[in-house]
């Protein structure tokens, strides 16, 4: 079985949502329509996102952390907004774990996106139908491009590669290894979803450095040990015994 | 949640078409039995079902404006099998034909004996009324289980949801058959009149015992378990979004906390006191426009009540919109 999902490290995640736009222009531009936008350069800009990244401010100054958090849909492997679909427009693949709207049999009852706890649904206000993160179906499988781009527009996007995308399933993937090795966890993990995507924690790098480290015992440049011999002493042809 | 008026019409109109067509197949249980007498059983029983049918057109055709794409509603019955609202889909038609068919049994007097057995008459529409009444509840059911069986959604996910809209819809259900019967069948107005009453009360009582639960709720998603960052204090600075998205407009009711509170004894007041009251003030003093009122104010009282029943619930994905 196989299970493509994200994993997205928060470690290195700047928040410059460079994933944002680019889905945004992958997805808009796309066989399935628009995703449609109003007043995009008005007071109040709305529209159809796949993908946003969001901020968050951990702690009280002078212990914060900014958390960068970028949201989409999970591809849960046990997704809620699939079996309430009363029309089948919701479903996910079997042969990939996708989870997808079938645009074309939508009735915009917008009940899916009820059933998902993590808000990742959204409903195009001007097509009237459900609109979600496609991890990008149409191009990770499109053999026209070159291996190397048949990848979700948000990961080759991310200038950080903070977003990891693979099978899960495959415990050698390098989703799974990061998952495994990194911490990665999943979200809202109460309600049983199983979400496939990942995130992977912020981590602080620290170094340990010891005295000695700083200070070589041998080093023959160092200054501190460098004594300037005075008159009295010793020469080294005193002490040498030719 | 954000109310939507098209589901509160469409949840209250077909409930009180559901109560009615209770209201009317009990008057005929009873009278089977010879406990009731109805003089003018034709017009009483077809009048009270197009009533009903009105109503449950009415609530249908509200669920319409629910819909980005109607003209695909057929779709909507193909996943009974995992989803309440396509049960809905399927089970609503369904109640509205039988109720059809119960009305047009009594308009065109087509009521045959289906044995020769000592029963009493009218056996063909006693049979169609106990099919009526199984859909009935199975309507009641689906409508209520579209909202309980969401598990996160912790506000509804209690076997008190669907039965509060059996009892609810009941309840105005015999309200109306008490303010019709004025008119068609005055020798039943008692009869509905103290049903009506003593539904309202019980309905009272599981509402109020739904609220007293959703006061004390403890919701399991905090803000840690839905970034996964374990510390006390988070702050959300940015929501992704400069001018709202469907996010903030889908899942938030948008009013003060004042306002809700206020919707609460609203509904409370108006759904239940306040008719109760004027059931027995008509009952008593037998002004029947009373009973008229008495509907017209616990239906004001429903819409009130199922707008608060969306707005109080909070569901999971807020978490992520702290800064509304
Ligand atoms: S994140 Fe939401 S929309 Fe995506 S699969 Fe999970 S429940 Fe469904
Ligand atoms: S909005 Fe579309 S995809 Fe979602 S439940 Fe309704 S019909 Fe299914």
């Amino acid at each position: 079985m196989t299970q493509l999902a994200l994993v997205i490290d928060l470690n290195v995640c700047v928040g410059c949502h460079a994933c944002v736009t680019s889905c945004k222009q992958w997805n808009t531009s796309g066989s399935a329509g628009p995703m449609s936008d109003d007043r995009p350069y008005g007071k109040d800009p709305t529209g159809t996102f796949f993908n946003r990244v969001q901020t968050f401010e951990v702690g009280s100054f002078p212990k914060t952390e900014t958390v960068h958090f970028p949201k989409s849909c999970l591809h849960c492997e046990d997704p809620p907004c699939v079996p309430v679909c009363p029309t089948g427009a919701s479903y996910k693949r079997k042969e990939d774990g996708i989870v997808l709207v079938d645009y074309d049999k939508c009735i915009g009852c917008k009940y899916c996106s009820w059933a998902c706890p993590y808000g990742a649904r959204e409903i195009d206000e001007h097509q009237k139908v459900m609109k979600k993160c496609t991890l990008c179906v149409d191009r990770i499988y499109d053999q026209k491009l070159p291996e190397a781009e048949r990848k979700p527009a948000c990961v080759l996007a991310c200038p950080t590669s903070a977003r990891l995308f693979g099978d899960v399933h495959d415990p050698d993937s390098m989703v799974s290894v990061a998952i495994r090795e990194e911490g990665g966890y999943p979200l809202m993990p109460e309600w049983g979803t199983q979400p496939s995507n990942h995130y992977l924690p912020r981590r602080k790098t620290k170094m340990h450095i010891h005295e000695d480290e700083l200070v070589r015992v041998d080093n023959p440049l160092a200054k501190e040990q460098f004594k300037v011999p005075d008159s009295d002493d010793p020469f080294l042809e005193d002490a040498s015994s030719w | 949640m954000h109310p939507a008026f098209s589901v509160i019409f469409l949840t209250t109109l077909i409930g009180v078409g559901q109560g009615l067509f209770l209201g009317l197949f009990t008057a005929q249980y009873y009278s089977a039995f010879k406990l009731i007498s109805v003089e003018n059983a034709q017009g009483f029983y077809s009048g009270g079902s197009l009533v009903a049918l009105l109503f449950l057109f009415g609530g249908l055709g509200a669920s319409f404006f629910h819909l980005g794409h109607p003209e695909r509603a057929w779709r909507a019955a193909t996943q009974w099998r995992t989803s309440w609202l396509s049960r809905e889909v399927i089970v609503l038609p369904a109640f509205i034909f039988i109720v059809f068919v119960y009305g047009a049994l009594y308009y065109f007097g087509w009521d045959p004996n289906l044995t020769s057995a000592n029963l009493p008459a009218g056996q063909l529409s006693f049979l169609v009324g106990v099919a009526g009444t199984v859909v009935c509840f199975a309507l009641f059911l689906c409508t209520g289980m579209i909202y309980g069986c969401i598990k996160f959604l912790q506000e509804w996910h209690t076997p008190l949801t669907p039965l509060n809209y059996t009892l609810l819809g009941t309840a105005s259900g015999f309200t109306l058959a008490a303010g019709f019967a004025a008119s068609y069948a005055p020798e039943l107005i008692r009869f509905f009149g103290e049903l009506a009453v003593i539904l309202t009360l019980v309905a009272a009582v599981f509402r109020i015992w739904a609220l007293l639960r959703n006061f004390r709720i403890k919701h399991r998603s905090t803000l840690q378990t839905a970034i996964g960052v374990r510390h006390n204090q988070i702050v959300q600075k940015a929501q992704g979004a400069m001018g709202g998205s469907f996010n903030t407009r889908e899942y938030f009711h948008g009013r003060s906390a004042a306002f809700l509170k206020s919707m609460k004894y609203l509904f409370l007041v108006l759904t239940f006191v306040i008719p109760v009251l004027l059931l027995v003030l008509a009952m008593s003093t037998g002004i029947n426009s009373l009973l008229g009122l008495a509907f017209a104010v616990q239906y004001l009282g429903l819409i009130a009540e199922r707008w608060f029943f969306f707005a109080q619930a909070r569901h999971p994905q807020n978490l992520y919109y702290q800064t509304l």
